[in-house]
Parts: structure tokens; sequence; C-alpha cells
């Protein structure tokens, strides 16, 4: 707990200033901080929706005999709009959609739109956090390898940070996911590996000013080893910044999966993804609007919360900010 | 001064010549082969494939193809998979075609963005600063396919004009009036759209830097010594506050590419983006790696005159104790 207090203070600009902070836990802080940022708190709140459906989705339409069917074509059914009945007549009981109603419509197929929608949020869960924990990882270790060995080591890998940005990034995803065969592990692997040269300059930096700090000199002089020194005592309190980007890498990950998805290039058919199902909805957007207004504004409202929270935490956690 | 220029020139160029081996790998090492695009042709027997894979150099090896890849690029001999036509050639063609998009794009960008964070910045916490912060959250989270889509129903419901392509089809041989004024018709659409994310990221950013320079001493000082306070928000404050932006200027220049590939997809615009898509779809491998390298040049351009351009308006930055950061 102390290492998490400490973690909020040391990047505060005048280091005499501290001494007369009072001792609050990291987490208990960082809370205060939040409660008091509407947009955050919004935030969080879409958040805690957007799990609670992608936990749902999972339940729902996983498995052998999953409650709803993504993948149930009803050509009967084609296009209907949301709240319509299903024909009850002519489905066998087992092909209709639960409760017997269409509750965001169908598509093309006779799809289920509800039931899409729901294997979609876990999808994009998914490529947000796989995408973003392999981001995340490569940063921490490159950026810290940079940070504390620097010279050659630093000049090296700083370079392969300037290379990578140089990429135009979405062109070069687009073109790496449409030249590897389709699937939903090669866009996370992608969409990680591209990703990563911001949260290593964060992290380069922080280790800099680490490197000097009272508690990194005393574990160098009992003799702990470099990697001990960097992954469990000085990682710990660079994990701020790494925590603000993360969080916007998220919304940006599942912005650029649902982009890919929408060029076709995305979670390969019949999987379902939002932006999938906005795809499929363009050659009907005069015909049946529902489709992509479900789908697009399901991915608004959860990259919104993604931006949002992430914004009241950098707000929360930069103590220039605080009094404002 | 000059041995600056030339250690950041050749920084660049060698920067470029790792780009130009990535992205030459990440292409060739990837699964398929071009020769493959049509397999299930009868008429596609295997003596034509190995005489395509000679004639395109793919029986080479790497390095070789390498060498003879960027050779001909320079010496304008690329010629495409698909059509067989120069390259530079086509990609000078849309370029043109995307530029009036990219400019009026970057204009709107511009000229919307300051006077929003700025006065966004001044009347903090008041009811336009929580919309704008709001609509810009709003805006950055908003997919651009998804928008365009929304614009689409509500002009061609309202308004009844065509938005889709780069002119109305089949009407070339009208007056010139006509025609320029469907061309701005069609040209209004996908640049607020390729603009609108551009407003809300970087009138957070003016926001912002203009909340930190307010705060400083010297703007305290001018306010406490009686000047109004429009002379010190708009002629100090924001002079040093737009510092940060000039060099925000260069790094547009690569939007010229990447950013448009969605916007020109939907609106069946042919400018760069869409072409680059269309050669990742036919695995055009010259096409995709020329697209590639112009758009790393356009960076490191960018960043280049960015460099210049801080030098140029910012006298604190001294040459020697230039360092990379």
């Amino acid at each position: 707990m102390e290492k998490n207090g400490s973690s909020v203070n040391l990047s505060a600009p005048q280091p005499e200033q501290e001494l007369l902070l009072p001792q609050v836990s990291g987490l208990r802080d960082l809370w205060r901080q939040l409660r008091t940022n509407s947009l955050a708190l919004w935030g969080l709140g879409l958040l805690s929706i957007f799990f609670f459906i992608a936990a749902a989705g999972l339940i729902l339409t996983e498995g052998r005999q999953p409650i709803m069917d993504p993948e149930k074509v009803r050509l009967v059914d084609t296009l209907k709009p949301p709240l319509t009945k299903a024909n009850e007549s002519v489905l066998a009981p087992e092909d209709r959609p639960l409760f017997g109603i269409y509750l965001l419509g169908t598509d093309k197929l006779g799809r289920d739109v509800l039931a899409r929608m729901l294997q979609g949020a876990h999808v994009s869960l998914l490529v947000g956090f796989i995408s973003v924990g392999i981001s995340v990882v490569l940063g921490i270790v490159l950026g810290a390898l940079a940070g504390y060995s620097g010279y050659y080591v630093d000049s090296i890998i700083m370079r392969v940070v300037d290379i990578m940005l140089c990429f135009p990034s979405f062109f070069l995803i687009l073109t790496v996911v449409a030249l590897l065969p389709p699937s939903i592990w090669n866009i996370m692997i992608v969409i990680g590996l591209t990703s990563w040269p911001p949260i290593a300059r964060f992290v380069r930096a922080e280790f800099l000013a680490l490197k000097k700090q009272d508690f990194v000199v005393a574990a160098e002089a009992l003799g702990l080893s470099k990697l001990k020194i960097m992954f469990v005592h000085m990682v710990p309190n660079a994990i701020a910044p790494v925590l603000v980007t993360a969080t916007i890498e998220v919304a940006s990950a599942i912005l650029t999966e649902s982009s890919l998805s929408f060029l076709g290039f995305g979670v390969p058919p019949p999987a379902a993804s939002w932006g999938n199902i906005l795809s499929d909805g363009k050659e009907f957007i005069f015909d049946a609007p529902w489709l992509f207004i479900a789908s697009g504004t399901a991915i608004l409202l959860t990259v919104l919360a993604f931006n949002l929270f992430g914004e009241g935490l950098r707000e929360a956690l930069n103590p220039r900010l605080r009094e404002r | 001064m000059f041995s600056f220029w030339a250690k950041s020139l050749v920084e660049k160029l060698i920067t470029l010549f790792f780009i130009s081996i990535i992205s030459f790998s990440v292409v060739m090492l990837a699964p398929g082969d071009p020769s493959e695009i049509d397999p299930l042709n009868p008429k596609f027997t295997q003596e034509d494939i190995q005489r395509l894979r000679k004639a395109f150099d793919l029986d080479k090896p790497l390095p070789v193809q390498y060498y003879l890849f960027y050779k001909k690029l320079f010496t304008n001999e690329l010629r495409s998979y698909k059509d067989n036509q120069p390259v530079l050639k086509k990609i000078t063609e849309r370029f043109l075609n995307s530029l009036p998009l990219f400019l009026v794009g970057t204009l709107l960008t511009w000229c919307l963005a300051f006077p929003l964070g700025i006065q966004a910045a001044l009347r903090r916490q008041s009811l336009f600063d929580r919309s704008t912060t709001f609509f810009s959250y709003f805006f950055i989270s908003l997919p651009s396919f998804f928008l365009a889509y929304v614009l689409i129903i509500f002009i061609v419901k309202v308004f009844n004009v065509p938005v889709i392509g780069l002119q109305t089809f089949g009407r070339e041989s009208v007056s010139w009036w006509y025609l320029i004024n469907d061309r701005i018709w069609h040209l209004v659409l996908p640049s607020v759209l390729s603009a609108i994310g551009g407003i809300a990221i970087l009138s957070r950013y003016v926001r912002s830097q203009m909340l930190e320079v307010i705060e400083q001493d010297y703007v305290r000082t001018a306010l406490a010594k009686g000047l109004p306070p429009d002379t010190v928000y708009y002629k100090h404050a924001l002079r040093n506050a737009l510092l940060p932006f000039v060099t925000m200027f260069g790094l547009t220049l690569p939007g010229l590419i990447g950013g448009s590939v969605i916007i020109e997809s939907i609106f069946s615009w042919p400018g760069m983006g869409r072409l680059g898509y269309d050669a990742i779809l036919a695995r055009d491998y010259p096409l995709i790696l020329s697209l590639n390298f112009i758009a790393a040049c356009l960076v490191l351009v960018g960043t280049f005159i960015s460099d210049l351009l801080y030098m140029v308006v910012d006298p604190r930055i001294s040459l020697i104790s230039e360092s990379k950061g």
C-alpha cells in the first residue's frame, strides 16, 4: 500500500511540497479525485454497463446450444425492424429468438441483431484488452530497459520507437491484417505490436526520473539484481501514466477493430463484431437503418466510456491539474 | 546550424532506410503470393505463373528483390501488378484528387479548433467549456464511418443532393458554373467528416495549452498592471500558447494517406487512401510498398518542417543543446 501511495506523489514536480501532503493510500486518493470528476464517473458507469453486457453476451451466445444463437439464419424473417414478432407459423420452436421477438430486428439473413450485438460486445472487449495487454507489456519492458540501462540500449530502443512512429499506423495495420489469413488473433497481435511506442516513451521518461531517487539507489546499494530493481521496485512507481494511456488505447483499439471489420478485414464471419454488423448494414442504410444505428451507437458509447474514464484518470493522477 | 541540419538529414535517411526494409519484409514475408490471386482460373497454367513471377522479379532472392524494387521506384520504372501502369503516375493522379479533400479538411480543422479551444480555456468551467469538452469526447469516440452514414441519410433525405464520388456521373458537358457547384457539393461532406475528429482532438490540445499559459506569472503580472484582458489573452498569452501547434502543422502531412482510407471508401472518392485500399485487396505489392514508403517520407518531411518552424518561432530553442528525447 505504501508503494502505491508514493506512485502518485513521486511524479509531483516539487519534492519539498510532498511532505506537507496528507498520507492517503494511493487507491483511495485516486477514488477521491475521480469522484469529483463527473465525466469520469459517467465513463465508469458506462463501462460497468458495458462489462455487464459483455459478460451476459458471453453466457447467452456461447456454447453448443446457446440461449440466443447469433448465427441462426432465418430466411423467413429477413430485415425485420426492431420489436417485430418472429414468424411463429413457419419457424420451429428451437429456431425462434428469445421470447419470440426480435428486440433489435434482424439482418439480411434473418439473424437476430440483438444476439449478434451481444456476441460483438465480448469480441470488442477481447480485442481491446488483449491488444492493449500486448502493447503494455512490450511498452513497459522496452521503456524500462531504455530508461534504466541508458547508453546504446537506450538509443537503439528509441530509434525503433522513432521508426515505429513513422509508419502510417492505420494503413500499416490494414496492410498486415489484409495479407495475413483472417483471424481475430492476428488483429489483436497486429494492433498490439503497432501501439506500444507511446507507452515505451512514457515509461522511459518516468524511469529517467526514478533512476536518481533514493529508493533505487538504496536498492542498488543492497545489491539487488537489475531485473528485480526495474520490474519489482521501479515499474509500480511508473505505472500511473501507463494506466491512462492504456485506457485510452483500449478505446482506440476497439475503434481500429471496428474500422477494420467495416472495411471487410476484421473478425471473419460468421462471428459477429460491431464493425461487422455495421458493415453488413451499410448496404441497407435506407431500408434497414437499425442495423448500422444499433452497432454504431454501441461502438460510440463504449469508446466514449473508455475515453472519458481515461481522461478522468489522467486528471486525477496529474498533480498539476488537481487544483483546477 | 548547418551541421545540425546535416545530422538531422542523415538521421532521417537512416530511419527511412530501416522503414523501407521493414515494410518490404512485412509485405513480402506475409503468407500468400500475388501470382495466387486467382488460383481457380483454369487458363492460368503453371508456365504462366512462372512467367509472371519472372516478369515481376518474384523468383529472385529477397535482398535482390529489395534492391530491384527500390531501384525501380526511384527510376520511375515500377509498374503495378494489376494493370501494368507506372506506379508513380497512378499515385500522382490520385494524389491530386486527395489534395482538395485534405486541404479543405485541414483548413476547417485549424479554423474551428483554435477559437473553440481558446474560448473553452478562457471560460473555464462555464457551460460553454463543459459542452465543448463533452462534444469533443463525443466526436473523438464517434467512428467516422458511422457518422458518415448518418450524415448521408440526413443530407440525401433533406437536401436531396448527391454525395458519392468526385462529381455527378454523366454531367460532364454542363456549364462550368454548374460543374463547380457540383464539385463543391461533393467535397463538403467528406471534408467535414475528415475534419470533425481533428477539430475535437485539436481543440482539446489548444484548451490545455492555453490553460497552462494563462496561469503563468507574466500573464498575472500583465493583468495586475491593468492591461485590458483581451490584449493580455489574445496578444501575450495566445502567442506563447500557439508555439507547440507550429510543430503539429508539419505532422498533419501524413494524414494525406492514412487518414483517408475509410472516408474515401465510403464516398467512392478516387484518392490515395482508396488507391491503397484497392491495392491491398488486389495484393498489388509495388503499389502498397510505394504508398507506405511515400507515407513514411511524408512523416519525416513533416517532422523536418516542424523542427524548422519551431526554431523560427521560438528563439529559446538553441541548436547545440537540441537533444532527442
